[in-house]
């Protein structure tokens, strides 16, 4: 064990914690008659609802909250304080790549011509939009290298959809949109999801020792019938795919595509243009590699980049640049239509603009530094944790649970535990071929004392797991909440009619 | 670069404790081929004052609703955000989270979205709301395969034309490799859905009859009468809202029948931002929700009896079900669930029916001044609206959107423009109100009316 290790935290909670008063909601404490608003005087004639809707016509929202503003503003400043979040601490979610999020993004999305923008305003009067989204395209085909990127899909599983969707509208185009998309075990849950909504049967591939793609299986698979390979790089073992190339040459040679899951392109953004592995179609997450915050849970933007073979596919509109004015373009016959409404996550797309801006040329680093931090990791965490597959790490590495499972502890609660140390834990949930996995990306927004300080916290609890495993699987002790009992949640929530108290404040 | 920490010293010591000579050796294993050791195309690294002048630049270049009278709508309304909305949505602790799979350090965030599906749940009087869609075209999207799901074996989505051109465009996009055909049903005279049509095109093989209410001509249309058409024949109805506002002054759609509602919710304290984020809903009956797409939050206790939210029934998400989830929707629209929640706390039950009550005042004052103008105007369809309607143009409504303009007058939305197909609409120009118009700009627009030749 480590000479440096951190002391435990106390099992008391912090005094800051109690006086966070976790509450309840503002449903919980209707205030009859109080009011957060006031709107102009009316200026023109008062309408009568009442009379114009006859039987239609709700004379209120019964049951809607009653508060003042400073209510309001005290009841979500007091929950927001309840979040761990980038601000505060590294932030180990794997494969979630929570980089800081610099402010200057949020500054530039709030500029009121961007921000009061609506989107049926005139192409003309549009033009500063239309610019930017223009200006980012050319950037991430820079980037990317290939013909076109649309920016239009509103996240990283919608960019899938839309790339699937291209893929079966060109395969039709050519007389048969073929039946199966071949997916690595390893691959996000959305891959399989996405390619089975635009109609695709899933037929998965098993990892090689090394974690990587099994050629022989790829090309046990790879007949006629195969769209395209859907495939993750790193995968999400963090572990670069050494035979890429090998691997789009079967793929081509079967006329299937080859789509690329940019959620790592954190580990290669400058370093590696998809287009020369000969990726075909590739979507990226403005809300991982490009910064844009996650915002609890979104919005995020999965822009597509795609080779000239699935240009003609693209949804609609595109923009272009005609002389000196950018317009939008709704006349591309071969379409597969519209993903959304309006053009796409357009205050995502100023603020993913803002930092390749900032960045320039000097984006490799970002590559560099987060493949550095996390090998780092590995390193400082190699002696405590088992590694199932030991190929090099790039942006993300991934752990597992077995040494400490045999002392009767699992990842939960180690990542449990974590929190008492003041960082997010690790992802759990996958890759599903490493039981008791425990990812860890760390970003490379990270210090090296923040690093340390994460290694040393996760090397405290490996001791823990030796010499007080009840204190880890009790934990969290700190945090706002205990841990809770999923399941008996679930079993609530799913019981008919039992929405009451369980999934919305009680209708009164 | 200065979101980077490390100097470059402290680089070299991290190298030298992973071991490698350089930061090249650590991308070994990407072939040789394909790494790039000169840097890419773009400009060099800029400062703050750079970057922050040459994104005010292009901002410039827009019209602003700021700065512009605006009758634009058709899906998006401009309606008023509280000022502490945006400040306390760049809290960091809001701002920089990830989705709430840890409940213990996520509390902030799945309260707010268990408020959110208490919200819409209220607003749409139906049972249970989930956690967000991205927006409304998506989230149309999403219930129709869910009443797909839910009635299993039937192929064919009977669609309003009063819903949305443009979620009627995505419906046909997600749809294109399922085996489901669409069959659009024309508005009748008085804007609504043509009743006779409706219920001529459901039958036995009908998944779901859907309908937009107020639709995209601002005609509020007959829940019941949508549902009737739909249960007749075992269907499931479906009701789409992209004003939210209008459910303070009309009743909601679980109400009247409707089975599943869905669709923007983006009034609540969004900034249109030229078109997204937004924020999409969708809202089911109890016995559905098994069937809901995307996330779910849930309310229990804690071991020592706090109060506790936590994501919930996520057996039917893609991270476990993979293929066989109800979607693949995993990043939604969290932030801007949390700001229509922010929103609609502070309006609350009193600031909602007023706002509403604004909207419709000033959307009737405006209706009344193109009735009154002898000119070639007229207030197209007879049927009930909210805050917006259509007005037929005699002269080409591109003539009149450009005499707006030199007035600072953002016109309002040609139905051409959404609508390319529909011959019958070509002379209409949609209008909308919120309550941030104020009645000087409606009377400039009239004036603007007034000024071509009877």
């Amino acid at each position: 064990m480590s000479e440096t290790m951190t002391p435990a935290p106390p099992l008391t909670a912090d005094p800051a914690l109690d006086r966070r008063r976790p509450s309840a909601s503002l449903f919980d404490a209707p205030r009859p008659g109080r009011k957060g608003v006031l709107l102009p005087p009316l200026d023109v004639p008062a309408a009568d609802p009442a009379a114009l809707f006859g039987a239609a016509h709700r004379p209120e929202v019964s049951g809607e909250v009653e508060a003042s503003e400073v209510d309001v503003v005290r009841h979500f400043t007091r929950i927001s304080q309840l979040n761990f979040a980038i601000d505060t601490a590294l932030y180990s979610l794997g494969s979630c790549t929570m980089k800081h999020n610099p402010r200057l993004n949020e500054e530039t999305a709030r500029l009121a011509g961007f921000l009061d923008a609506h989107p049926y305003a005139p192409e003309h009067l549009s033009q500063g939009s239309l610019e930017l989204m223009w200006r980012l395209e050319e950037a991430l085909k820079v980037l990317t290298g290939f013909a076109r990127v649309t920016l239009q899909p509103s996240a990283g599983a919608n960019g899938e959809l839309t790339s699937a969707l291209m893929i079966r509208a060109a395969h039709a185009a050519r007389g048969n949109p073929r039946r199966h998309v071949l997916v690595p075990d390893s691959a996000h849950g959305t891959n399989p999801a996405s390619a089975h909504f635009a109609g695709y049967e899933v037929v998965e591939i098993h990892s090689s020792p090394r974690g990587t793609v099994d050629l022989q299986e790829l090309s046990a698979k790879l007949d006629d019938d195969v769209a395209a390979l859907m495939i993750t790089v790193p995968n999400t073992l963090g572990v670069f795919e050494e035979e890429i190339l090998e691997i789009a040459r079967r793929v081509h040679a079967k006329g299937a595509f080859l789509y690329l899951d940019g959620a790592n392109f954190n580990a290669f953004v400058g370093k590696v243009k998809p287009a020369d592995m000969g990726v075909d179609v590739m979507h990226m997450n403005l809300h991982k590699t490009f910064s844009t915050p996650h915002g609890g849970g979104g919005p995020g933007a999965g822009p597509v980049g795609v080779g000239k073979d699935l240009v003609p596919f693209l949804p609609v509109p595109t923009v272009e640049r005609r002389g000196d004015a950018f317009v939008l373009d709704h006349e591309r016959p071969q379409s597969i239509g519209k993903m959304r409404t309006f053009y796409g996550n357009f205050g995502v797309l100023v603020r993913a603009l803002t930092y390749i801006l900032s960045y320039g040329r000097s984006i490799p680093e970002v590559a560099e530094n987060a493949v550095l931090n996390a090998n780092y990791l590995r390193k400082r965490l190699e002696p405590f944790y088992h590694l199932k597959y030991d190929a090099p790490s790039y942006h993300e590495v991934v752990f597992d649970d077995k040494r400490q499972a045999a002392l009767g502890i699992h990842n939960i609660d180690i990542a449990k535990r974590l929190m008492d140390y003041g960082f997010h834990p690790p992802t759990m949930s996958f890759p599903l071929i490493v039981p008791g996995a425990l990812m860890i990306e760390p970003t490379e927004t990270e210090s090296k004392e923040e690093l340390d300080a994460f290694a040393e916290a996760m090397i405290a609890i490996a001791a823990e797991c030796e010499t007080r495993p009840e204190l880890v699987k009790t934990a969290p002790h700190t945090t706002p909440v205990t841990r809770l009992d999923e399941a008996a949640l679930a079993r609530e929530a799913s019981k008919a009619g039992s929405f009451a108290p369980v999934l919305r404040a009680k209708p009164r | 670069m200065r979101y980077i920490p490390h100097s470059p010293e402290e680089q070299a010591v991290l190298l030298s404790a992973v071991g490698v000579r350089s930061v090249d050796e650590l991308f070994a294993t990407v072939p040789k081929e394909v790494l790039r050791h000169e840097p890419p195309a773009l400009p060099p690294p800029a400062s703050e004052i750079e970057v922050r002048r040459a994104m005010a630049a292009m901002a410039a270049r827009n019209a602003n609703l700021s700065e512009w009278t605006s009758l634009l709508g058709a899906g998006l309304y401009a309606h008023h955000t509280p000022a502490f909305v945006p400040q306390l949505l760049t809290r960091g602790e809001f701002l920089t989270a990830y989705t709430p799979y840890q409940p213990e350090v996520s509390q902030g965030t799945l309260t707010a979205i268990w408020e959110f599906q208490s919200h819409v749940a209220l607003l749409t009087e139906l049972d249970v709301a989930n956690a967000s869609m991205y927006e409304g075209a998506s989230a149309f999207v999403e219930a129709v395969l869910m009443a797909e799901r839910l009635t299993k074996k039937r192929t064919k989505v009977v669609v309003s034309k009063g819903v949305h051109p443009e979620y009627r465009r995505c419906l046909k996009t997600y749809l294109a490799n399922f085996p489901f055909t669409i069959v659009e049903v024309p508005v009748g005279e008085g804007g609504a859905t043509d009743r006779a049509a409706l219920e001529k095109a459901v039958d036995e093989t009908t998944i779901a009859v859907a309908v937009q209410s107020p639709n995209v001509l601002g005609v509020v249309e007959s829940w019941a009468a949508a549902a009737d058409a739909a249960h007749g024949r075992g269907a499931l109805a479906i009701g789409v809202v992209n004003e939210m506002f209008s459910l303070a002054v009309l009743k909601g759609p679980g109400a009247l029948g409707i089975d599943i509602a869905a669709g923007e919710a983006a009034s609540f304290g969004v900034p249109p931002s030229f078109g997204g984020p937004l924020v999409g809903f969708l809202a089911c009956r109890d016995a559905m929700k098994r069937q809901i797409p995307g996330r779910l939050v849930g309310r229990t206790t804690d071991a020592n009896g706090k109060t506790a939210f936590c994501l919930t029934l996520s057996t039917r998400e893609q991270h476990i079900r993979r293929e066989k989830a109800t979607s693949n929707i995993c990043t939604n629209q969290g932030l801007f669930a949390l700001a229509a929640t922010m929103t609609l706390s502070v309006l609350g039950r009193q600031g909602l029916r007023e706002t509403a009550l604004q909207c419709l005042s000033k959307a009737e004052y405006l209706k009344a001044g193109v009735r009154a103008i002898p000119g070639p105007f007229s207030v197209a369809f007879s049927g009930r609206t909210f805050n917006e309607f259509a007005i037929h143009c005699g002269p080409p409504v591109g003539d009149v959107l450009a005499r707006c303009e030199e007035k600072k007058i953002l016109g309002g939305v040609p139905l051409a423009r959404i609508a390319p197909e529909e011959e019958g609409w070509r002379d209409l120009l949609l209008v909308a109100v919120t309550e941030r118009t104020p009645r000087e700009g409606l009377d400039a627009f009239l004036d603007v009316l007034r000024s071509f030749p009877s």
